[in-house]
Parts: C-alpha cells; structure tokens; sequence
C-alpha cells in the first residue's frame, strides 16, 4: 500500500515529504509557482509575496507553507494572478526600474515573471526614489535603483560565503540595502566576484563589470521562452558564456 | 459600409521610435487604412485634433505643452492608448527624475562639457519643463498599455486589429517586452 503524502495543485496531484513546502513539492514535481526571493538553495525569506497560492480558503506564500495532506492548493486561478500583478506593479513603482537601460533586461526575473503574469503596465504612481550606485568595486557594481529587497544576497554572504556582506537597514517603505563596510562601499569590502552573493541577484542590481548586453536581443534568456519554461536567473547563472 | 474609425497619435516626450515601429507594419499599414481615417498624427500632419476613437500617445510627459496635448486628446478620444515605455512608465527621459530639473539644466547649458555662450534658454516660446517627466496613466486616465522600447510592428498589429475586431487583447508571448 503506497503510504505517499500528496496535495492538489490547481486538481493537480503533487507528492510530497514531511518537512516540505508547497513550494518545495511543486518545484520537485516541475510545477512552476512564480516566485522572486525563492531560491531552493536557500532557506525561504518569504518576503515577496509573489509566490502566494490560495490553500483551503486561505492566501498563503508557497515558499513558506508546509504542505499538508489532502489540501487543495490554487495557484494558477486569475484572482491569484491578478494580485501577483498587483505586487510586481508596486516592486515596480517603488524603485527605479528603466528596462531599456538596464544590462540585466532579457535575462531579469522580475520581467520575466511580471511578463508571465500579463502585466502590461505599472498602474500605480511611481515612487521615483532618489538612489544610488555603487561601482567601487572593481569587477561587480551594486545599482541600488533595482533592488527588490529579495535579500538573496544578505542570504547567500552570511550563510554560504560567510562574510556577512549585505544587510537589510530600516523598516517598512525606508528599508534599503546596506553594504558592511566602514564607507559603506562595496569596494572596501572583501567581496569577489567569485562569491556566491555575486550570482543569486534576481535583478539587475548586483552587476558583473566588463560584461554589459553581451547576449543579442531574441536571444536572451527570457526573450522566447517563458520564466515557466526557462527556469529561473540563478540557475542559468554559468551558461551565459 | 461603417464608417472608419478615427485615428489620432502624437508624441510626448519620446524619441519617435514608436512612431517609427508603427511604421514596421509595412504593407499592412494599406489594410489598416480601410478600416481606419486618420486624424492629428505626424503621418497627416494635421496640427489639431478633433473627435476621435482611438488616441496612441507615445512618450511621456516632461513640459507644460506635454500636458495640454495629453489632455486634449484625453478629451477628444474615446480610447486612450499609451504607446511604449516612455507612455507607460516614463522611460529613458525619466531617468533625469534622479536629479533635480536644476542640475539637469546646467548640467545641458551652464557646466557641460563644450558649452559654449553658458545660458539656461528662457525664451517664452519654450514649455516650461516640469520637475519630473511622468508616465501618462499619472495625469490622464488610459485604456490600454502597449510596453515596449519600442513595441514591436507586430505587437502594435496585434493590438490594433484585436481593438478594431472588438477581440480580448492578448499578445503571443514574444510580442511584450519592456525593453
């Protein structure tokens, strides 16, 4: 007798193990669930919101709900999409996010996803912060317009490279990115290019120097597939070349 | 036979590229002209606008004259469309909105490199520019969004012949991009 825990997803069945998440589940029967801070390397953040799916009755990010036995878990229905539209709308009216102007168009998670969710314009008014760059270090360039507040890389510095680089600094719409360094730059850091927070960036806001729109338009990561497909930007990390 | 529909389109503060990729519709362009007449465009030349279906504004709004001509054509248009990234969410011209209108202008006339004869050009005859280029949709209501640096002939194609059929818009993946 099969002894197999599962879950409806959109009436679809998906397996699970104890300890799973939603997410986890769906991502290891390849159902793909939007998400932007998830990356399955790290312990889930659950900060934004995009990977919410509707479980029993109740909204509920993927990423961090355990699975449960039987449960029935909507997340392809147009309300979800609709409200999934609704946060990519305000990430991007709430920092400065030019795609015409940005080396990490075509290859970006936040456009990736924002095109899989139909999003067709920002809606709200933007924000127009005053932000800035960062380029004194010598191989990668922080562009603090972009950033999403994902926290992969505050992720990734402490607990993979162990060098605490990043941080989350202020609460609610004040809450921006710092660097820890006595300047405050990047550049006095013993940050490198090798590092595993110089590769998890779903945007374009940790840059790599030296290497700006090398892949043609139609041929970029997200330019004929969708992200559903495609995968997400850190997974295709060292295939760019 | 219906009467054709009447097109309008202009351009804010945009670079014209969209315009252009309205253009990459080639030949099609003699299809659309059975269904559509078009009114005040840079096709036509025509420097006013009168009632009208559908207006396709491309660029956004930086100056005074931005405003008057986007509210004019919220007032004539029954459908309102914003063509483009700068239409949509300001685009490149919105990037000055990191720095105040001030340091922009001498920046451009007193500081720059090259300039000759330093003076910020206060003729009257030039709109005043505002403290920040805005998307469309924050001045006027809009209908439909078409992103895009620029939209292509073909998401343009696709939109405009679903709108005039009276279809669903919906685009095949590869015709939305941002950039």
């Amino acid at each position: 007798m099969s002894t197999e825990k599962s879950f409806k997803l959109d009436g679809k069945t998906i397996p699970f193990e104890d300890g799973d998440t939603i997410m986890d589940a769906a991502l290891r029967a390849g159902e793909y669930i939007p998400h932007l801070c998830h990356n399955p390397e790290f312990t889930p953040h659950g900060s934004c919101r995009v990977c919410i799916v509707d479980v029993n009755g109740r909204q509920v990010s993927a990423c961090t709900q355990p699975a449960t036995e039987n449960s029935e878990v909507i997340n392809s229905s147009e309300q979800i999409m609709s409200q999934r539209r609704s946060l990519l709308q305000m990430l991007f009216v709430e920092g400065n996010h030019v795609c015409p102007a940005c080396e990490k168009s075509g290859a970006c998670q936040l456009q990736a996803v924002a095109y899989y969710t139909k999003m067709l314009s920002p809606h709200f008014t933007h924000f127009f912060p005053q932000r800035t760059v960062d380029a004194s270090h010598p191989d990668t360039a922080i562009d603090f317009n972009r950033c999403i507040l994902c926290e992969l890389c505050v992720r990734a510095s402490r607990d993979f490279d162990q060098k605490n680089i990043f941080a989350i600094d202020g609460r609610g719409i004040r809450s921006h990115l710092v660097i820890n360094s006595p300047s405050g730059e990047l550049g006095d850091t013993d940050f490198s290019a090798e590092d595993k927070a110089a590769h998890v960036c779903p945007v374009g806001a940790i840059l790599p120097k030296h290497k700006g729109y090398e892949r043609p338009i139609g041929d970029r990561l997200y330019d004929r597939k969708p992200i559903s497909v495609v995968g997400d930007v850190a997974a295709h990390e060292f295939d760019q070349e | 036979m219906a009467e054709k529909l009447k097109v309008a389109t202009a351009s804010l503060c945009g670079c014209f590229g969209c315009h252009m990729s309205f253009l990459d519709i080639d030949e099609r362009i003699l299809d659309l002209v059975q269904l559509v007449e078009f009114d005040r465009t840079p096709i036509t030349d025509i420097k006013t606008i009168g009632d009208c279906d559908i207006g396709i504004i491309e660029g956004g709004v930086a100056n005074a004259e931005n405003v008057e001509v986007l509210r004019e054509f919220r007032k004539h248009c029954k459908i309102l469309i914003a063509l483009g990234a700068c239409a949509v969410n300001g685009g490149i011209p919105a990037m000055r909105n990191s720095f105040t209108l001030k340091e922009c202008l001498e920046e451009a006339y007193v500081d720059g490199i090259g300039v000759d004869n330093p003076m910020i050009p206060n003729d009257t005859e030039i709109p005043m520019l505002l403290n920040k280029v805005h998307p469309i949709h924050e001045v006027v209501k809009v209908d439909h969004f078409l992103p895009g640096c620029p939209p292509s002939g073909d998401t343009i194609w696709t939109f405009l012949t679903e709108l005039i059929e009276g279809k669903p818009i919906s685009f095949p993946y590869e015709q939305i991009h941002y950039d």
